[in-house]
């Protein structure tokens, strides 16, 4: 099991292969459909992203509730496929990583080649030990979203699935392809 | 005529709110330890230990197993022999969702306009209520949180009499590899045949409620059930869709009558997070 930091560094992403289970420990930030949209608006008025986006890491998820006391409530990946139409961009702007679950589309991951950056996949429907490894949270953009608000996420030892790396390795094709049977 | 206050059943229909999201069935949990035996994906069982423990997790701490505590859909069997005092049955349902949803810590992820506004409602509401009206004074409650990554990947077909039971095979296989690692396997899949276009849907989520390991009490279903359960898994598709030999807990088929001129079918995909409880007042 590899442990790795946020910002990643092009030499860690070049060491990672479709397949390979991480533990990510660092900032990463949150955004789903609605701030993806806000995101390309802003770009497209010419306005600055209300985060940095050099060597970060976005992590697809809408999470629940926290409870008094604690940072955050569950909170496992959304569908990525959703985000595809978005991402391209902001990899070309310098974004590292995504954490999401299902498949990219060949444009994310063109872009990913180009520009070196890496998909890792968190287990869906596992919000709760999820959270555990997520130690602070914090609203840094559209508040209004609710659920789809961008915050700031501090984690530690959060357990992922690289299933694409930076040099095309794509575990939703070589996975499935490998166990078919007939 | 049987009486109920109706903020008896607010307070219950809260309670299952929050049961259901935090506390899966003993079936799935079983199907899941069953799928972890068999896989042969070295990922593919890293994936199931780690939806085990979070199945243990959140029992644990009455936290919700999915982030997505999703659309909340009941089942509501009513019996003409009761009526709700001091309000409606369908307010009090509405109540207790926003009440469950608000005191669980539930996500709230219901839009109020589907294409323009796309507003949270903040509450969770409206629910999707499919009602019957059944003899006797009870009234039975299933409710079923739907996750959207898995209720996007189903589909209704209206087949032709003609494709018969091999164009249902075909469409169900399909559907499932076409959804991938999307909808969160391995997945439960509900299948609906017969009917119109609309109910066939409703038979097909219906489907996905049956406990797993439950079979179609016609033989030639169940048979259709296992060989689908058998050649989806063949599929390679695997837990989270990143390769394995176990890609789905279960097919469960339900049926009706259907028009002379007709074979609708309908594909209701369900997460791993197959979650649903139930309540009799």
């Amino acid at each position: 099991m590899k442990k790795i930091q946020t910002p990643l560094t092009d030499e860690v992403i070049e060491s990672l292969r479709a397949g390979d289970q991480v533990l990510l420990t660092g900032i990463v930030y949150t955004a789903r459909d609605a701030a993806h949209k806000r995101f390309m608006e802003a770009l497209d008025r010419g306005e600055e992203l209300p985060i940095p986006i050099k060597g970060q890491v976005i992590y697809y998820v809408g999470p629940a509730p926290a409870k008094p006391g604690m940072p955050i409530g569950s909170a496992g990946p959304t569908t990525s496929g959703r985000m595809d139409p978005y991402a391209p961009r902001l990899i070309e702007l310098g974004l590292k990583g995504m954490i999401g679950k299902g498949p990219r589309k060949e444009p994310v991951i063109e872009a990913m080649k180009k520009y070196k950056a890496v998909y890792f996949t968190a287990v869906g429907g596992a919000g709760a030990i999820i959270a555990r490894s997520i130690k602070s949270s914090k609203v840094v953009a559209y508040e209004d979203l609710g659920p789809e608000a961008v915050r700031e996420l501090y984690v530690e030892d959060l357990p992922l699935i690289v299933s694409i790396d930076a040099w095309g390795g794509d575990l939703h094709k070589e996975g499935p392809s490998k166990y078919r049977r007939e | 005529m049987r009486e109920i206050e109706f903020q008896e059943i607010v307070e219950k229909v809260a309670h299952l709110c929050m049961e259901a999201n935090y506390r899966i069935g003993e079936d799935v949990l079983e199907a899941l330890r069953k799928a972890r035996e068999k896989e042969e994906s070295p990922v593919g069982r890293y994936i199931l230990d780690i939806i085990i423990k979070n199945n243990e997790i959140a029992n644990k701490e009455n936290m919700p197993i999915c982030q997505d505590t999703g659309f909340a859909v009941f089942f509501v069997d009513v019996g003409e022999d009761v009526r709700v005092k001091g309000g409606s049955l369908r307010d009090a349902i509405f109540e207790g969702v926003r009440k469950g949803y608000r005191e669980g810590y539930l996500r709230k992820s219901i839009v109020d306009d589907p294409v323009f506004d796309r507003k949270n409602t903040r509450d969770n509401t409206p629910p999707v209520i499919h009602w019957r009206i059944v003899p006797g004074d009870r009234i039975h409650i299933v409710f079923a949180p739907k996750g959207g990554g898995s209720e996007n990947m189903s589909e209704v077909r209206m087949l032709t009499p003609a494709q018969g039971i091999e164009g249902v095979k075909n469409f169900v296989l399909e559907r499932v590899e076409r959804s991938g690692g999307n909808p969160c396997p391995p997945i439960v899949v509900g299948v609906g045949i017969g009917g119109t276009f609309e109910y066939a849907a409703i038979l097909a989520k219906r489907a996905v409620l049956r406990p797993i390991g439950s079979k179609n009490p016609d033989p030639r279903y169940a048979e259709v059930e296992e060989e689908l359960l058998e050649r989806i898994n063949k599929l390679g598709i695997g837990p989270m869709g990143l390769g394995g030999t176990v890609t789905a807990l279960a097919v469960h088929i339900e049926t009706f009558p259907c028009h002379i001129a007709s074979l609708p079918c309908a594909v209701n995909i369900q997460c791993h997070a197959a979650r649903h409880k139930e309540i009799t007042i």
